[in-house]
């Protein structure tokens, strides 16, 4: 079968999406090599090089606004302005092919009045003072200054806010007086992600990035997913802060605050405190957390592991009305883990929804297990009880406040925060994260598992349920299939993939499942075929398959992670992000995993007992029902 | 007497006619040996424009003519397409056989579409008598060519703002390279002709390359249409050799008094008085055909004021050192007027000038502080009594 996708064509325009030469790192493969002189120093480049990218392999720095290692090439901005021999105007380096041999100079008088004229233009459009701004020392636009010498505004400065500050989301605040115009965002939100909720609107100085009729951002279809804000170079995007209201908490004796962590922000929080993409600092984030004031704090990874259970029982379910019960069931089942892939089905797949699991994510299962389980456990009154999730995301800020989330009777979870405001939280306190020592998680929900790391890269999800559906339905070790038991298929960055897993035996249906399975016999020959898309883009190019009849829509499983590269990728995720930068932190999230003692979600003894204790019908039993699984909202296209 | 001499006297389909007698190469040829250069303004070399886009290879390629005519000041395309949207469409016709193309597009400015019923008429007549469409004139040639609405945008007349607009989106200009002989329409080959250029190219291949140079100068041959407006007797529309003098020029539109001439629109330079005697030429004072002649009692800030609004409004607001840019010489012109600018300020904006100059994305943005510029330059007198004299 095969599973290969057609190209589905890009909705950027042409003039913001890069239309050089592909460029080959085997240089045979197109042609070959292209001289080019760049201050003196020659150098050979494939063919379709951009001047920008040639001068980075000489170590020679040209300044970049517009551009970002993860969108085509826009050449908007004219920062990297440099001078190419016999041409009259400047050309753009990150724009610029280089297709015969050329000789280029970087900073002549020219190229420093150019560079030194936009950036005092820039700042002259440019409304706030970068001491009351959350990109503070973050800020693309700020280091131009620096390195230009700004030390006046030579074009004026405003003195008035410009544009309204649009607070409506949940999730992303947008402060035009600070954008810039580089279009990141709208690159971002057109070709990465697929969506297309925001575009320059208006010509000339009255152009703005905007939204459909500038209606404000909670209003329009936006999944949230705030990758916009990664790519921002400045203030105009950020997430909505709830860390005042959660410091507020902090303070309020009668307050119980619960803190609950995901792995990806652990992999990446470090990044804020000046370690490199890649450095795992979850155990040094409890101490932190507890000193911060914290009452307890819990791993995600639980309720990660809970979410296996639930949305595995779930597709094995919908398996036995299909092959076992000859009755129509919704295939493929889809993942609901990610809140803005949620979003987007909502909007632009509704027909859909049945497929979608309806096991709530591990942020709002725990949200619903800490104000019930954990309340009763504790004697505490749920309504003492504030619940924080620290996530990589800026649509999980939305997805608590979904008005159906409050099954434990209670607003399930009381605050989402994003890694980039929890690190502010720990420098507020004068907290040198990297150096504390380490802590472990508090009980009752302080063991976790491997398979609960990895949600945060994507394929994890998937990984982690196939870990648990070979071992209770097959009833053979994951290792006996799959060396370290790293079910490689479904790992790394490509946009979808696919695997099959053929299910040749089946073992004895465990204590757990007895209840639902008399037998596994309906699942013996079958082979299960999975896939996994990561960035709403891959989901759409996948999603239009399943529509086609295609490959695709014969899976039995599918992972949808909003981000690109899953939740380490977030929304909420420190800035920048690269592919590189991105890279670090699945390594960091697989290293996590690979060190854990039980790696596999239906061994965590803390989940063995909720079932025991608790949620005693087993998965998708009643009260799981009410508690751990939710319903979604066709949203459609079109807006009111 | 009809305004375009030139184009009334030519026999109707002579240029197709030989051209279909022709291989592409050779109507290439005569085009380039004609020296014609692009009517637009520009004055790219139209032979090596169509020559790149012939030696390109594609499964399409498209013929575009640019009649988004939006510079301020000009109107001669509009004249053409009244009075000779055959001689247009022949010329698109001859383009098509000589890169390869077999569909030709007009884009016609949104302001213009009053001469839509007429096109389209036109348009019709061809394909009844075999003009266009399948196998013309009982050749092999297929081609025909559909008009597009522009929406009122003037950056649309940049070549690849024109082609995004053709495509759907946002009329914003294009990184360039590569260029649209290469990466045109829908990713293809395309040549983008002004409207006055395909005439010409038509007349050239009825009439001959030595014809057309027979006028003209050396790096500037042929004819040229001009739209004359302003403080003068007789505005309208004319045919000149290229290379006539401003004085010239005014001589025969009764605006011999003028203090200064607009040359090139909005876009283009502001001629003194004492630089009359120069020559209207791609070598000297380049032009897409609009002469605004200003007469003696014309304020030049006024006259600025008027420009820079316009590209202020008119700039697609892409890149910053034209979106930014315009909107600072604009204050600073104001300023000015207020006797609020200092004399190092002002020295400041000519500098920020000439980054526009260099620094923006397209032709648009690298020309629009020249009015301020040339302004600056040749009217200090009109100026410095609104200079603070402390600064």
């Amino acid at each position: 079968m095969s599973t290969e996708l057609p190209e589905t064509p890009k909705r950027a325009p042409s003039s913001q999406q890069g239309q050089s030469v592909a460029v080959a790192e085997n240089p045979s493969a197109i042609g070959g090599t292209v001289s080019i002189s760049i201050d003196g120093q020659a150098l050979k480049v494939p063919l379709g090089t951009t001047i920008l990218d040639a001068a980075r392999r000489i170590g020679i720095t040209i300044p970049t606004l517009c551009h970002h290692p993860d969108l085509c090439v826009a050449g908007v901005c004219r920062i990297c302005s440099v001078e190419v021999e016999g041409q009259r105007t400047l050309q753009a380096a990150c724009a610029y092919p280089v297709t015969s041999p050329i000789k280029v100079l970087t900073h002549t008088r020219k190229v420093r009045m150019a560079r030194r004229h936009i950036v005092d233009l820039l700042l002259s459009d440019h409304y706030g003072h970068c001491y009351a701004c959350g990109r503070n020392n973050n800020c693309e636009l700020q280091a131009l200054a620096k390195e230009y010498g700004v030390d006046f505004f030579r074009f004026g400065h405003p003195e008035k806010p410009m544009h309204e500050i649009d607070l409506s989301s949940y999730s992303v605040v947008r402060d035009n007086n600070k954008c810039v115009l580089c279009r990141r965002c709208v690159r971002t939100c057109i070709d990465v992600q697929d969506v297309g909720t925001i575009e320059v609107l208006g010509r000339g100085r009255t152009s703005h990035v905007a939204t459909f009729l500038d209606k404000p951002l909670g209003s329009v279809v936006c999944i949230n997913c705030g990758q916009c804000i990664n790519r921002c170079p400045t203030g105009a995007l950020r997430a909505n802060d709830p860390t005042d209201e959660v410091w507020e908490a902090i303070h309020d004796p009668k307050k119980h605050v619960v803190i609950q962590t995901a792995p990806s922000p652990r992999a990446a929080i470090g990044e804020c405190f000046g370690q490199p993409a890649g450095t795992a600092l979850t155990f040094e984030l409890n101490t932190a957390l507890r000193m911060c004031g914290f009452d307890q704090v819990f791993d995600t990874n639980f309720s990660a592991d809970l979410t296996i259970m639930e949305e595995g029982t779930e597709l094995l379910l919908r398996l036995k009305k299909a092959l076992a019960d000859g009755e129509p069931a919704a295939f493929p089942q889809f993942t609901s883990c990610s809140p803005g892939w949620v979003k987007y089905l909502e909007h632009f797949y509704p027909e859909y929804i049945p497929n979608l699991s309806t096991a709530k994510s591990p942020q709002q299962m725990f949200g619903a297990v800490i104000k019930t389980y954990y309340a009763q456990k504790q004697g505490i009154d749920p309504r003492d009880i504030v619940t924080v999730a620290l996530m990589p995301c800026s649509a999980k800020k939305f997805e608590c406040n979904r008005p159906e989330m409050d099954d434990s009777g209670y607003k399930d979870v009381d605050y989402g925060l994003t890694t980039r405001e929890l690190a502010k939280m720990i420098s507020e306190t004068g907290i040198d994260l990297p150096r504390l020592a380490k802590s472990d998680f508090d009980a009752p929900f302080g063991t976790a598992t491997g398979s609960g790391v990895i949600f945060g890269a994507t394929g994890g999800v998937m990984e982690a349920a196939l870990r648990t559906v070979i071992e209770l339905v097959v009833g053979v070790k994951v290792e006996d299939l799959f060396e370290h038991a790293d079910i490689k298929p479904v790992r790394g960055f490509e946009g979808v993939k696919y695997a099959e897993l053929p299910i040749p035996k089946v073992g004895p249906v465990p204590a757990l499942l007895a209840p639902l399975f008399p037998s596994w016999d309906f699942l013996k020959g079958a082979i299960l075929k999975v896939a996994v898309a990561h960035g709403t883009a891959n989901a759409k190019a996948v999603m239009e398959d399943i529509k086609r009849g295609g490959p695709f829509s014969q899976c039995h499983f599918i992972e949808f992670m909003g981000c690109p590269g899953g939740c380490l990728g977030g929304g909420g995720q420190p800035i920048p992000t690269s592919p590189e930068i991105r890279k670090a932190r699945a390594g960091a999230i697989y290293a996590e995993d690979s060190a854990y003692a039980v790696r596999k979600s239906h061994e965590n003894p803390d989940v063995l007992k909720i079932y025991d204790e608790f949620l005693t019908e087993g998965p998708c039993g009643h009260r799981s029902h009410k508690l751990l699984h939710t319903h979604y909202t066709e949203r459609g296209r079109y807006i009111e | 007497m009809s305004s375009l001499p030139t184009y009334t006297e030519q026999i109707p389909e002579a240029g197709l006619r030989a051209a279909m007698g022709m291989d592409r190469p050779g109507i290439i040829s005569a085009i380039g040996a004609s020296g014609l250069k692009g009517r637009g303004g520009a004055g790219f070399p139209t032979g090596v424009k169509w020559n790149f886009a012939a030696a390109a290879q594609a499964d399409q390629k498209f013929v575009i003519c640019n009649a988004d005519e939006g510079e301020p000041g000009t109107f001669k395309d509009r004249v053409i397409l009244q009075e000779h949207a055959d001689l247009v469409f022949e010329g698109m016709t001859i383009a098509g056989k000589a890169i390869g193309a077999h569909e030709g597009i007009l884009f016609l400015r949104g302001e213009y579409a009053y001469l839509r019923g007429h096109l389209e008429a036109a348009l019709a007549g061809r394909r009844d008598r075999n003009l266009l469409g399948r196998g013309i004139l009982g050749s092999n040639l297929d081609f025909d060519i559909r008009i597009f609405m522009g929406a009122g945008a003037y950056i649309c007349g940049e070549e690849t703002a024109l082609i995004e607009a053709l495509e759907g989106f946002r009329g914003e200009p294009r990184n360039r390279p590569p260029f649209p002989v290469n990466t045109g329409f829908m990713g293809r080959p395309s040549i983008v002709n002004n409207v006055e250029t395909l005439a010409w190219a038509a007349c050239i291949l009825g009439n001959g390359p030595e014809w057309f140079r027979s006028h003209g100068t050396e790096k500037s041959t042929g004819r040229k249409i001009f739209s004359v407006s302003g403080d003068c007797a007789r505005p309208g529309v004319y045919e000149f050799p290229m290379g006539l003098t401003v004085a010239e020029l005014l001589r025969e539109v009764g605006g011999e008094d003028a203090k200064a001439a607009q040359i090139g629109g909005a876009a283009g330079q502001c001629v003194p008085a004492k630089d009359f005697k120069r020559s209207i030429a791609f070598e000297d004072i380049p032009t897409g055909g609009s002469v605004i002649v200003l007469g003696p009692q014309r304020d030049m800030l006024d006259v600025l004021h008027n420009f820079l609004e316009f590209f202020v409004d008119e700039s697609c607001g892409q890149c910053a050192p034209c979106r930014l840019g315009t909107t600072k010489l604009l204050e600073g012109l104001d300023m000015l007027r207020k006797g609020t600018c200092s004399m190092a300020y002002l020295k400041e904006l000519c500098s920020l000038g000439e980054t526009m100059q260099v620094a923006s994305k397209c032709g648009l943005g690298q020309s629009s502080p020249n009015a301020f510029l040339s302004v600056v330059a040749n009217f200090r007198e009109e100026l410095m009594g609104r200079i603070p004299t402390h600064a």
